[in-house]
């Protein structure tokens, strides 16, 4: 059962990345990327980890997402033109990333022995069990984060601002 | 049952896909899009070692990158709007005012 949904899921993600990479316009790539999100939050719910699927679905499937394709059709971002740096990107980046894929996954199955295996139900981090940790023994950082989106708040306001 | 090590290659692919996406896509809102898509790669091998090793904190952790690329994106997008008004381009090739 968690094989069929891993593999349902996983491939779901993979296709949707692959979507992203190769279609021209931004707007066919944002909704692609809706996709690899939704099936991430689906995947952390076969972890076990409840609250940060549902996170995944709100923050960035929701939020970061729309305020993507907000700009991008703000800006009526087109199809983007071949150029002589994206041959050149081609020629260095698929045999680059190919090669980065090709580390990893040497890096993680050799490894693989040490590592156990998922069952469903096995472990679930409730939102109170996650609660806890993040305003007892992480209050402070917790706090600092919200500063942080303060800041960011007021720079995008700033930067996106038309000056007269 | 899946192993662990399924999660953490599949979090290698979609890692992979987006630094390929990153080093090919031209236009500055895909090569955005295509960094989120690496934070999430991360983020799915912190909860993947989380469950490996029943530690809340990678869990944490995953929270944490969330609220930075929440914050991220807001900052991000708003220096392409500003991108977008003074040169009236989304091309990446043809921002190189840093270029020698």
């Amino acid at each position: 059962m968690h094989l069929v949904l891993f593999f349902i899921f996983g491939g779901l993600c993979v296709a949707g990345a692959l979507n992203l990479l190769f279609q021209r316009h931004p707007i066919n790539s944002a909704l692609s990327l809706i996709v690899v999100m939704s099936t991430l939050a689906v995947l952390y719910l076969l972890l076990g980890a409840e609250f940060l699927a549902a996170a995944q679905v709100i923050v960035y499937s929701g939020a970061i997402m729309v305020l993507f394709t907000f700009v991008i059709m703000l800006l009526n971002a087109g199809r983007e033109e071949r150029t002589h740096g994206s041959k050149a990107a081609y020629a260095i980046g698929i045999p680059g990333a190919a090669a980065l894929f090709a580390a990893l996954a040497y890096i993680v199955l050799s490894n693989g022995k040490h590592l156990s295996s998922a069952r469903l139900g096995d472990y679930l981090v409730t939102t109170g069990d996650l609660s806890r940790v993040l305003f007892r023994d992480l209050l402070l950082p917790f706090e600092v984060t919200s500063v942080l989106i303060l800041v960011a708040i007021l720079g995008a306001v700033a930067l996106a601002r038309r000056e007269h | 049952m899946v192993p662990i090590s399924y999660y953490l290659v599949l979090s290698a692919v979609l890692f992979s896909i987006g630094v390929a996406a990153f080093l090919i896509k031209r236009n500055i809102i895909s090569v955005f899009m295509s960094i989120e898509l690496m934070l999430n790669a991360v983020n799915l091998t912190f909860v993947a070692f989380a469950h490996q090793w029943h530690q809340v904190s990678g869990q944490i952790f995953v929270f944490f990158v969330m609220v930075v690329a929440a914050a991220e994106a807001a900052v991000g997008l708003a220096i392409i709007i500003a991108l977008f008004r003074t040169r009236n381009t989304l091309n990446v090739d043809q921002v190189d005012l840093m270029k020698l």
